[in-house]
């Protein structure tokens, strides 16, 4: 499985795919951003893998992953806390996880994207379904979704103005954030 | 007095535009235009908080826009600030209509990536307690569904059942809802034979239960002409749209994760998956009622192959101690400290663990830095997906269909919006 879908992707895109790894039994391929909606509807349509059915897309937020001191302060819950630096290049990783119904398999896909400008291909086009968890996404990471149809927050209210699932947003919430309705 | 005057203004309006060749004439007429209702999110018929706003041309739904977030209690970001054991009372909040359903599949996912493997007699306690699960959504699924139609008899039907569910509940677990029965590497209380007793009453008696709902609903022809070819969607659609569970199999898709990816011991025991081909209501309907029966035929496999042995993994660093032994044992009592404040350690490195949870594919997927606290821990919810395709499914429709249509999908809010 592993070796099949390195070859065919190593073949159709060269150098835009970055990394094939397996954990656990399971794959995952890192590709570069530009080419993810492509690298999607090629994975659909080729009749040896059609992953046609998109489980999963969620983002991650990697500020500070591999820098084991530091990584305790972002448990902390004050909510005047601030991470000193916040390092911009490659901060936030998009992972879609594809399903095969008619193989029986499973990949997924991960896509870095940088923290200052964070912006991001859409599947919209390849998946219908994407259309929420894309806009769950944007809502939860602020990652921006080019080409989405309906770039709107899915939980949160329209005028929030803050990332929550974002390593910098405090557990405890920021005060007066979401006003109460006027009465 | 001002209906003369405003035809006075139109035909004024229409001698200028007369006179000028350029411009169009532009009347309002009032029954030309489209009517925006606001369905919920305090609203009887749509389970929960979900608001729909339907754009109406008379009587047929033209667009519907459905918003969520009205129960969005942020488990994600909790999650990153509690131990992999601390998280496991929040998955009952989830799907708060099968708990069982949604700890064992978290708990799968976290035995996943942490390497460690619940003993045989705990897999079969899970499946029984999962497939209960099941019986009692379905249940929930039909009551409502039923009730929003106009047959409130089937309803309380379905909560008498159920009622004997949450008691067998009672007995496995300790508790009648929010169970956060399994551990990680196992379950928190044996199986006895007193709870194994009361299940197999259940489970004989039930197919007579729900025999008497199928008589009563599937010859009822008010039923039937409200849910017949209503919110219909065919296979392609359904895929596109990542529709899973029932659903997806009520478009005619055998898929179904306890066949496509067996877990625990699924692969050991013999059942249907059930399909229907024509994807409306009806079929969604007659898929849950018939899935029902093939949980009896689970539940009564599992009962008897059912083995003897420990409920919790031999794995004193990972796998939380018998809390008897807590009391007693030195080794035992530092574990368990251990355990509960700092947590399990799992590699660093990500698993995306996915179950057939009640409402459908109900997948954990969690990424970890090697501390006892997931990084990342993203819930695919099954209602979330499932309501996505709503718009989709009442475009077309009648507004009074959309509440059977709702109904048929079963979206359960705590879920949906996590």
């Amino acid at each position: 499985m592993r070796e099949k879908i390195e070859e065919k992707l190593r073949a159709a895109f060269g150098e835009s795919v970055v990394s094939v790894s397996e954990f656990k039994g399971q794959v995952s391929v890192e590709v570069k951003r530009d080419v993810i909606a492509e690298v999607c509807r090629f994975l659909k349509e080729d009749p040896e893998f059609e992953f046609s059915f998109l489980s999963d897309i969620c983002g991650a937020d990697m500020l500070n992953f591999e820098d084991a001191s530091s990584r305790k302060a972002y448990l902390a819950v004050e909510h005047d806390y601030r991470p000193e630096e916040v390092p911009v290049a490659e901060r936030f990783l998009v992972v879609y996880h594809l399903t095969s119904i008619k193989n029986k398999e499973r990949v997924r896909l991960k896509v870095k994207v940088d923290g200052d400008n964070p912006v991001c291909p859409t599947l919209t086009s390849v998946y219908p379904a994407a259309n929420w968890y894309e806009r769950e996404t944007f809502d939860m990471f602020g990652i921006v979704f080019e080409g989405h149809p309906d770039m709107r927050r899915m939980y949160m209210p329209e005028e929030y103005d803050y990332y929550p699932l974002r390593k910098d947003f405090p557990q405890m919430g920021v005060p007066g954030s979401i006003p109460l309705p006027r009465k | 007095m001002a209906n003369s005057s405003r035809d006075k203004d139109n035909v004024a309006q229409i001698v200028r535009a007369l006179e000028d060749k350029d411009t169009n004439v532009a009347l309002e007429d009032p029954l030309e235009n489209y009517m925006v209702l606001n369905m919920g999110p305090q609203h009887p018929a749509t389970h929960g908080v979900l608001r729909l706003l339907v754009k109406l041309d008379g009587e047929t739904v033209v667009e519907c826009i459905p918003e969520l977030g009205y129960l969005h209690r942020g488990y994600e970001k909790i999650a990153e600030a509690s131990t992999y054991m601390e998280f496991i009372p929040h998955t009952d909040r989830l799907d708060y209509i099968s708990p069982i359903a949604n700890n064992v599949a978290y708990a799968l996912a976290v035995e996943k990536i942490a390497g460690v493997e619940a003993p045989p007699r705990a897999q079969y306690i899970r499946v029984i307690g999962a497939e209960l699960a099941r019986i009692s959504s379905h249940l929930m699924a039909i009551g409502a569904m039923a009730m929003d139609v106009g047959a409130m008899t089937v309803f309380l039907w379905a909560f008498r059942e159920r009622e004997k569910l949450y008691d067998i509940f009672d007995l496995l677990t300790g508790v009648r809802f929010t169970t956060s029965y399994t551990r990680i590497g196992g379950v928190a209380q044996d199986l006895t034979d007193e709870t194994a007793q009361a299940i197999k009453k259940f489970i004989d008696e039930f197919p007579h239960h729900h025999a008497e709902i199928m008589k009563m609903l599937n010859k009822n022809r008010i039923f039937l002409d409200r849910v017949v070819g209503v919110g219909a969607i065919d296979a392609e659609t359904a895929i596109g749209l990542s529709f899973s569970g029932a659903n997806l199999r009520g478009c005619g898709i055998e898929h179904d994760i306890r066949i496509f990816s067996p877990y625990l011991v699924y692969d050991q025991l013999s059942f249907d998956v059930i399909t229907e081909k024509e994807g409306d209501c009806f079929a969604r309907y007659m898929v849950r009622m018939r899935e029902m029966l093939e949980s009896v035929k689970i539940v009564r496999q599992a009962l008897e192959k059912i083995p003897q042995g420990p409920i919790k993994a031999d794995l004193p660093k990972k796998v939380l101690p018998q809390k008897e032994r807590v009391y007693n044992k030195m080794e035992e009592l530092i574990h368990d400290f251990v355990i509960v404040n700092d947590g399990v350690h799992p590699d660093v490195g990500d698993v995306y663990v996915t179950t057939e949870g009640s409402k459908g594919e109900l997948g954990f997927y969690i990424m970890s830095d090697g501390s006892g606290h997931p990084w990342r821990l993203k819930i695919r919810s099954p209602s979330f997906c499932n309501l996505q395709a709503l718009p989709y499914l009442v475009k077309g429709q009648m507004i009074s269909d959309v509440v059977a249509i709702i109904g048929s999908i079963d979206p359960i809010m705590g879920e949906a919006d996590k």
